[in-house]
């Protein structure tokens, strides 16, 4: 067997593997906070409680409907998606005039009354959610067993980041909202209902989040906490990719997965600071992210 | 409109501190009042082996103590957030200025280690349940420490030693990088190489915020180890786990060994998933009429969890404490926590969750321990129904010999 920098190379390629996989879920959730912040410029604190609220709804969609895996695929982006225009239409939309800062301690509020509930109604120890038997099992890739689940998360994942990033870039409709984040009032002029196209972005950001947690669902426990854990994390990918650029969010998602799962390899005690140690890095060479203009 | 990356940044680093929930009266205690403080995990992933239930217990304890002694009891709770810094700060101000007498509880072993000196320096009675460290009995200890319910040590021997007992004699450490993860690989491992076992490698994963173990159980494959111990617990263990399985290491043949697993556990991971694994409590609900009984009356009042051992030991260190208050005398108690806790050693105890035992001049508690096996879903009659008995280890067995602690307490 050949060594990698003291490691056994095929080791070392399960890694990049499996760091691309959470990568994916950074990809989604930074995706998601992406297309938030550049066409509302809110800091969506509360996008790990709704990634939280999509698993939660794939299990009460099983447990009380008996509706499976693939529903959940289909029904928990819209359930969360149209709680998230409820949000906006009741606070957010009150906020965009004033300081960033509000839109962030309510969202940030919002996230600790969401978790809280939860926690109350289910406790911290987390329900369980099986795989779908379709995508059950897993491939012998020689140097290491590869989850099809897991597979199935990082395609999914892809086509759903470039659906989106499609949609924004070469639509109409993407015009409009690239359009109305310059300059609102003239978009509304030309006849575009500029609030209601506001409002669904926020649903459609949410939706990406709650998309996100019934993939994580039969990986993680579905507690109340797994969005906390992440959302952190996440801000810094946003951050390093550059504030609002959804390509830069993308592309970081999926390589800090990677050098947070090489990390684990190497100096497993730093996994959890490694990031943040790229962002200050980053942060003193590039103010404005890899992606972002100053 | 574009916001200010470092106002972003600062504001995203204070959120957490601004998370500060509160709950506890703020009146001095009075002469005859008796205060306890529930110091607890109401908000992370030890929330459901500890936390409201904890309290709950506690108040069943004051309720079935009664009014012996003309005693009033008051009981308070708090959150620590699994941080030293917090629960110490807590501590502090519940002995210095809301008159709190003793403080049972406190989860993460980190922080029950920090409460300890904070107990010691103000002479106060600290009944330690949910902390894992053995070291609270060992080189921690402390004349105001008793720690009920359960230790590394026992862990690591009644687990980590049937384990081995059963050929698993090749080990790979999953560890939770922090005093209790440290302290349950170290016992392990001990027993291990004692049973003429290997330990093959180790891996520490940062707590908390981990919730990917994929990297780490791969690491822990290539390892070529018969047995992967994970030194963790709670939300943490569940995620390693249900992992595991899903990248086949149990199914070919890997044996995982939960060294700390709580009741809530198996109910999160669901039977289909924990079916099989061994774990080791020393209390469970279904096992004699006594614990049904306990569990019966306190049931109500929990929202949905159950009772694990954790809990148990809240309750049954509540009440040793109050007997112990009412013998000696209210005023005695409050004056030296370091008498009440003499006193309770000097006392035998008896209660519904763990019967009868004693507590050794150590500060450890000693009853036997339990080794369960979680059941298959189809040999579980309902809810909660998840243990299988394996064995039983006498009281005097199950925990580490005094002598070999290193607990200046008892040295001659």
């Amino acid at each position: 067997m050949e060594d990698l920098f003291g490691i056994p190379a095929p080791l070392l390629f399960g890694q990049v593997l499996l760091g691309l996989i959470n990568g994916a879920f950074y990809a989604m959730l930074s995706l998601g906070l992406a297309v938030i912040f550049g066409l509302l410029n809110i800091v969506n604190m509360a996008h790990g409680a709704l990634f939280m609220m999509g698993a939660f709804v794939a299990w009460l969609l099983l447990d009380k409907l008996g509706l499976g895996y693939w529903w959940a695929l289909l029904l928990s982006p819209f359930i969360v998606g149209a709680f998230g225009v409820l949000l906006e239409k009741l606070f957010i939309s009150r906020l965009y005039k004033l300081d960033h800062l509000y839109g962030l301690l309510l969202t940030f509020g919002l996230a600790l009354v969401i978790e809280g509930v939860f926690r109350n109604e289910f406790g911290s120890s987390g329900l369980p959610y099986r795989i779908p038997p379709e995508l059950s099992g897993s491939w012998d890739l020689d140097f290491m067993f590869l989850p099809i689940y897991r597979a199935w998360v990082v395609i999914f994942a892809l086509v759903a980041c470039l659906a989106t990033w499609l949609v924004i870039e070469k639509t109409r409709l993407g015009a409009y909202l690239r359009a109305a984040t310059e300059n609102a009032p003239l978009v509304q002029a030309f006849g575009v209902n500029v609030p209601r196209m506001v409002t669904l972005t926020y649903g459609a950001g949410v939706a990406l989040a709650a998309l996100g947690g019934v993939l994580a669902a039969p990986i993680y426990s579905v507690n109340p906490q797994m969005g906390s854990n992440l959302i952190i994390v996440v801000f810094a990918v946003v951050v390093i990719g550059g504030m609002g650029s959804i390509l830069g969010a993308v592309l970081t998602g999926f390589g800090l997965g990677i050098v947070e799962g090489m990390t684990k390899v190497f100096y497993p005690e730093a996994s959890a600071t490694v990031i943040f140690v790229i962002m200050v890095i980053v942060l003193l060479a590039r103010p404005a992210g890899l992606f972002g203009r100053a | 409109m574009t916001i200010d990356r470092r106002t972003l940044l600062k504001a995203v680093g204070a959120a957490p501190a601004a998370a500060l929930p509160w709950s506890g009266a703020r009146a001095q205690g009075a002469a005859n009042t008796i205060k306890i403080g529930v110091l607890t995990d109401m908000s992370g992933t030890y929330r459901d082996i500890a936390g409201p239930t904890s309290a709950a217990c506690v108040r069943q304890a004051v309720q079935d103590f009664g009014s012996r002694g003309g005693l009033t009891i008051e009981v308070v709770s708090a959150d620590h957030q699994n941080k030293p810094d917090v629960g110490s700060n807590v501590a502090r101000q519940w002995f210095d200025r809301d008159g709190v007498d003793m403080i049972v509880d406190v989860p993460t072993s980190s922080v029950g280690l920090a409460v300890a000196g904070v107990a010691r320096e103000k002479n106060k009675a600290y009944v330690n349940s949910t902390s894992a460290t053995a070291d609270l009995t060992g080189s921690a200890c402390s004349p105001n420490t008793v720690h009920w319910t359960y230790d590394t040590w026992m862990l690591a021997k009644s687990t980590g030693g049937a384990m081995v007992k059963a050929g698993g004699d090749t080990w790979f450490f999953v560890t939770a990088d922090y005093a209790f993860g440290h302290a349950l690989e170290r016992d392990t491992a001990n027993f291990v190489r004692a049973a003429g076992g290997k330990v093959n490698g180790q891996v520490r994963t940062p707590f908390p915020g981990t919730s990917d173990f994929s990297s780490f159980l791969v690491q822990a494959q290539a390892s070529r180890a018969k047995v992967i111990g994970l030194a963790n617990a709670g939300v943490d263990t569940i995620n390693s786990i249900k992992q595991a399985a899903e990248f086949g290491l149990t199914r070919r043949g890997v044996k995982l060994a939960a060294l700390l697993m709580f009741i809530n556990d198996v109910h999160g991971l669901g039977l289909q998933a924990a079916q099989g694994l061994v774990c080791t409590e020393t209390f469970y609900w279904d096992l004699n009429d006594r614990t049904r009984a306990f569990t019966n009356k306190v049931r109500g009042s929990l929202n949905g969890n159950m009772p694990a051992m954790s809990h148990a030991g809240c309750y049954a260190g509540t009440l040793h404490y109050l007997k112990a208050v009412a013998d000696m005398g209210v005023a005695a108690a409050k004056a030296s926590g370091a008498e009440a806790v003499a006193r309770m050693k000097a006392m035998p105890t008896d209660d519904d969750c763990f019967g009868q035992g004693s507590i050794r001049p150590d500060g450890r508690k000693i009853h036997p321990a339990y080794l369960f096996e979680v059941k298959k879903p189809e040999e579980s009659k309902g809810p909660w129904d998840y243990y299988k008995l394996l064995q039983t280890t006498a009281a005097e067995e199950a925990f580490r010999p005094v002598a070999e602690g290193g607990c200046a307490l008892v040295r001659s």
